[in-house]
């Protein structure tokens, strides 16, 4: 067993499932979307980056790359819904809560990607 | 590049993941406990703001309790993140310092500025591989040329000096195994602007390695390699290496040829003599018997050229069984009066101290001169640091091993063709270079003179060409002459000449008329070299030569010349 592929599938598909957490729900319901599962999603698809960092095997990458999607989708809508609260005083109306929950549901297909590259290596590595 | 990218990203992991996590944690926090507005109702901070409060917070610039004062419980909360930002920070930023601090670290930086730097030479260089007293001689004459070259030494503290001396053009240095391919090939050793090897270290074996590496990777490349050993120059004569410099050898046929012309010994010595150095003075060396301290590899090499020609001497060495000195040897080291007067002083005329010691070399001359002191002194200097000790102990003649391999080698890479004018001189008499030597000193001042090769080619002297293509007749003189003022010379002597179809002629005569394909070799005094340039390159500067007038070379001014003419 490997410590650091353990700890990397951990925060990969806890990104996943807090990203889909958030996402679930009417899309424009600001009841329905949880601001506490945005920032932990941001929060654990950042570590996963930095988890891929520096990482030379050519599916290493890919996920740096993938991950690197979902981080700049979630900071994306986190922008939004910042901007939209504190710097103007439009708030969250449907129509924004509908484009932050769509940033995240772009930063939920990066998720999937990741996941799917994931389980294709460890399918792959027979030992 | 890439490696230093991947390095640090992979260092810095951790330090980055403990950032994330304690400003996560932190702002988590602070959204979380409860705290009260300027009107005493409860309030929850947002994470925007929580965020821009741990932001100042945890860089320590601390722009106080915002928006509203703080409850204790938040004060509580922002103690314990205090601590754990700062810490993380501390730490990410200790990390980043060991990190350009770290040998491996500072190893790729070096290489990935090493590479970089020979990727983006653009004209001709050579390759050195050691860079001991040779190496840096030969760097330092190839760079005062203006010719580029790439050093590798396996001595780190050798490569970092490199940096502190002001050569006129940039030589990168990389401190690493030159008997590894691919630091070679790092090196430029597959480059087409590569123009040749130069192994100079001091193990024949590394420079053996580095022979074969160049002559498989790169076989156009011509190879110049320093051995010190016959067995090694066999080896690596066997597999085509172009030029094979045995230091031991070398001085020993020019030392033999002082005494059979001391003239031609002369010559020798100021054509292949270095920039800057003084001009060496005529030294004969007194006939009679000889005192050889040393039979290593430098004794074996001056005991065979001088008892060629014919000079007796007597040998001193203290290993007799080791380097199976012949019979007759004195045993000592020639350090002691005992041995020195066993060996026949009073009766010898000169003394030559060939051990691999220098302070025995030095010994072995002060004591000699103190028991007879009209010797003529040779001594064999092996390290350069210790120049000021040789030049104090005044001895008539010194080798120094790094001199003779480096004036060798920049003397084959910049006039090739002055090895081929001095095989030929060297069949000469004595009277003949009298003569030249002559000829050479009354054109030279107090240095020694330069040497230059001049190709008749479209592409080195476009002049001669356009004057020859329009059926004009140049000879030799017109290279000679001053291009300022015709009725002068340059202070410049036509050594050599080899024609097209490979003919050679010393010394060719003033009225030789020059064909296309013609190369041929000057020396003369500093500066004579530019002004012969810029007449083989000026097609006006050329036909005033030719012709003796000056004339007009913009159309206009031609062709009013003309009508006044006509």
């Amino acid at each position: 067993m490997n410590l650091e592929k353990v700890f990397f599938a951990f925060f990969i598909v806890l990104s996943l499932t807090l990203n889909f957490g958030f996402f679930i729900g009417e899309l424009d319901d600001p009841n329905h979307h949880n601001v506490y599962e945005l920032y932990a999603a941001l929060v654990v698809s950042l570590i996963a980056t930095i988890m891929k960092f520096g990482d030379r095997a050519h599916i290493g990458a890919v996920l740096l790359a993938t991950s690197l999607v979902a981080d700049l989708q979630l900071i994306a809508a986190v922008i939004v819904w910042t901007v939209s609260v504190h710097a103007t005083e439009v708030g969250l109306t449907p129509s924004i809560m509908s484009s932050i929950v769509s940033l995240s549901g772009g930063a939920l297909l990066a998720n999937i990607t990741s996941v799917i590259i994931l389980v294709t290596e460890t399918v792959m590595f027979r030992r | 590049m890439q490696n230093l990218i991947h390095l640090l990203l992979r260092r810095m992991r951790l330090p980055l993941i403990v950032i994330i996590l304690t400003y996560a944690i932190s702002v988590l926090g602070l959204v979380l406990i409860p705290g009260v507005d300027d009107q005493g109702n409860p309030w929850h901070m947002s994470f925007f703001h929580a965020f821009y409060f741990v932001s100042f917070m945890g860089s320590t610039i601390g722009f106080g309790e915002v928006p509203y004062p703080f409850t204790d419980p938040q004060r509580l909360w922002t103690t314990v993140a205090i601590y754990l930002t700062v810490i993380s920070w501390l730490y990410a930023i200790g990390s980043l310092f060991a990190l350009f601090q770290d040998q491996a670290f500072r190893r790729i930086v070096a290489y990935t500025a090493f590479t970089r730097a020979v990727r983006n030479i653009r004209e001709p260089f050579y390759l050195i591989c050691g860079l001991g007293d040779a190496g840096h001689l030969v760097v330092r004459e190839l760079a005062e040329r203006g010719i580029r070259s790439v050093v590798i030494d396996r001595n780190g503290n050798k490569i970092e000096s490199l940096r502190l001396e002001n050569f006129p053009v940039h030589v990168p240095g990389l401190s690493a195994d030159v008997t590894d391919a691919t630091t070679l090939i790092a090196a430029g050793l597959k480059k087409k602007q590569c123009a040749g090897v130069i192994a100079l270290t001091d193990a024949d074996h590394a420079n053996l390695m580095i022979a074969i590496s160049s002559k498989l990777l790169a076989p156009r490349l011509p190879v110049i390699c320093r051995a010190e050993s016959h067995d090694f120059a066999a080896n690596m004569a066997s597999f085509g290496t172009d030029y094979i410099i045995n230091p031991f050898d070398t001085f020993a046929k020019r030392f033999a040829m002082m005494f059979q012309s001391p003239s031609m010994y002369l010559v020798y010595e100021w054509m292949i003599s270095m920039r800057e150095a003084p001009l060496s003075e005529f030294a004969s060396p007194p006939g009679g018997t000889w005192i050889l301290c040393g039979f290593g590899r430098f004794g074996k090499a001056v005991r065979e050229s001088l008892s060629f020609k014919g000079v007796r001497i007597v040998l001193v060495e203290s290993d007799i069984i080791r380097t199976r000195a012949p019979e007759g040897t004195v045993e000592g080291r020639g350090t002691e009066a005992i041995t020195l007067h066993e060996a026949g002083i009073d009766q010898a005329v000169g003394i030559i101290a060939g051990t691999d010691d220098d302070a025995n070399n030095l010994s072995i001359i002060m004591t000699a001169l103190d028991l007879n002191e009209n010797l003529f002194t040779v001594a064999r200097q092996n390290l350069r640091s210790n120049d000021a000790i040789f030049a104090a102990a005044n001895i008539d003649m010194t080798m120094q091993t790094g001199r003779i391999i480096g004036q060798r080698a920049v003397g084959l890479l910049t006039t090739p063709l002055l090895f081929d004018f001095l095989l030929l001189a060297r069949q000469q008499n004595e009277d003949w270079a009298n003569v030249l030597v002559s000829r050479v000193v009354g054109v030279l001042t107090d240095r020694p003179p330069e040497t230059w090769t001049l190709t008749v080619s479209r592409h080195h002297t476009p002049a001669v060409i356009q004057a020859l293509n329009k059926g004009s007749r140049v000879t030799v003189r017109h290279l000679i002459t001053d291009p300022r003022e015709i009725s002068t010379l340059l202070p410049c002597i036509p050594l050599y000449i080899r024609r097209a179809n490979n003919a050679e002629t010393l010394l060719p005569e003033e009225d030789l008329q020059l064909q296309p394909g013609d190369t041929l070799l000057f020396c003369g005094r500093e500066g004579a070299e530019t002004h012969m340039r810029w007449t083989v390159h000026s097609a006006h500067a050329m036909d005033y030569i030719c012709t003796g007038c000056d004339r007009p070379s913009g159309t206009l001014w031609r062709w009013l010349s003309e009508r006044q003419g006509g």
